[in-house]
């Protein structure tokens, strides 16, 4: 496994360095080599985050220009520093809650977050209520039948058991 | 109540959620900055990249930081109502020239030092103005985009209505449209010019 991620980056860096023009693959390949541990926690970081031109992918995906700066700029306060809190709130600050992919708990959230609970349990009390009133509906039936019903039923049973010629 | 009105109701429900939420637009993602002073940066001007403009010029005034750049066909597209709003001289616009060149997608090659870079920006956005008319008081160059990320730029064109004590009342998404400084600028030009 590490073999293969140190195969990788040798091959990545190598294209780069293959590459004569220094577009900003290249110089992203540059910076991943220069530091794979906060290369890491970059792209753990970006992750996180949602690209607001394509707003399905998150900024690690995104190879929007926006998603490149923003990249950049965690680049940059990872290196000076800041924790995962302090890089999530910056970009919060500036961009809204929408910029997080995991929306946080909170007052204009909770129904986003315990609504599908609330679904749940409101099913779940018409379901019970259901089932009860149909198990009293059964019991306070009379158990058996009348004696009209019986005759009924063993005349229906005959003539069925009767050949029809009247289907032909 | 009859059985088969429930279904009904869902259903009915379930069209005016689906029907408000197609009416809803994802890309108006509402900004924090709103209420918020507006951040300080300081950017090479326009008219002369030596100097700076930075927005605690505009103190004890109500004005317009307007996100544009020459290759955004939507900012081209508000241009005329922007002229026509610095004609009747409703209040000062500030452009703000975002990624003149970087963020410019059909450019082949990019300038190599930021002189150069400069240079094309400030070459492509006057002609763009000599051309169209300039509504800017001034114009600021953010080449790089960073200032932007502290504004929330996600996409241009963006407005920002600020106040006279450096506060941001209003961020608009997308081009103004007459309608647009009728109904939401202007109001509360008024009300933040009583």
């Amino acid at each position: 496994m590490n073999g293969l991620k140190r195969f990788l980056l040798a091959a990545s860096l190598a294209l780069a360095a293959l590459l004569p023009a220094v577009g900003l693959q290249a110089k992203e390949a540059a910076d991943l080599a220069a530091d794979p541990v906060a290369e890491k926690r970059l792209m753990e970081i970006s992750a996180e985050l949602r690209c607001l031109v394509c707003q399905n992918q998150t900024i690690a995906d995104s190879n929007a220009d926006l998603a490149l700066d923003l990249r950049r700029e965690i680049r940059g306060m990872i290196q000076q520093g800041k924790s995962d809190r302090e890089i999530l709130d910056f970009m919060v600050a500036r961009y809204g809650d929408f910029v997080l992919y995991r929306p946080p708990v909170q007052s204009n959230t909770a129904l986003l977050w315990f609504g599908p609970l609330v679904i749940f349990v409101i099913g779940l009390i018409v379901l019970v209520r259901y089932l009860r009133r149909r198990s009293q509906v059964i019991a306070s039936a009379p158990a058996g039948l009348t004696e009209a019903e019986r005759k009924q039923a063993e005349a229906l049973l005959q003539s069925a058991s009767e050949p029809k010629d009247s289907a032909s | 109540m009859n059985k088969f009105l429930w279904p009904l109701i869902a259903f009915i429900v379930l069209v005016v959620l689906l029907a408000i939420g197609l009416n809803l637009n994802p890309r108006e993602v509402p900004s924090p900055l709103v209420g918020k002073p507006a951040p300080a940066f300081a950017l090479p001007r326009l008219d002369d990249p030596a100097k700076t403009f930075s927005p605690e010029e505009m103190k004890g005034k109500v004005w317009l930081l307007n996100v544009w750049a020459t290759w955004c066909p939507s900012c081209v597209q508000e241009h005329p109502v922007l002229v026509e709003m610095a004609k009747r001289n409703y209040l000062p616009i500030v452009g703000f020239n975002w990624k003149e060149v970087r963020g410019d997608g059909s450019l082949d090659s990019k300038p190599a030092t930021q002189e150069k870079e400069m240079a094309l920006a400030i070459q492509r956005s006057s002609k763009l103005l000599a051309a169209k008319g300039n509504p800017y008081q001034v114009v600021t160059m953010d080449l790089d985009g960073r200032v932007a990320i502290d504004y929330g730029v996600y996409g241009a064109p963006e407005t920002y209505l600020i106040d006279k004590a450096g506060v941001i009342r209003l961020k608009h998404i997308g081009p103004i449209t007459p309608e647009v400084l009728e109904k939401k600028i202007l109001p509360l030009l008024v009300e933040l010019n009583k």
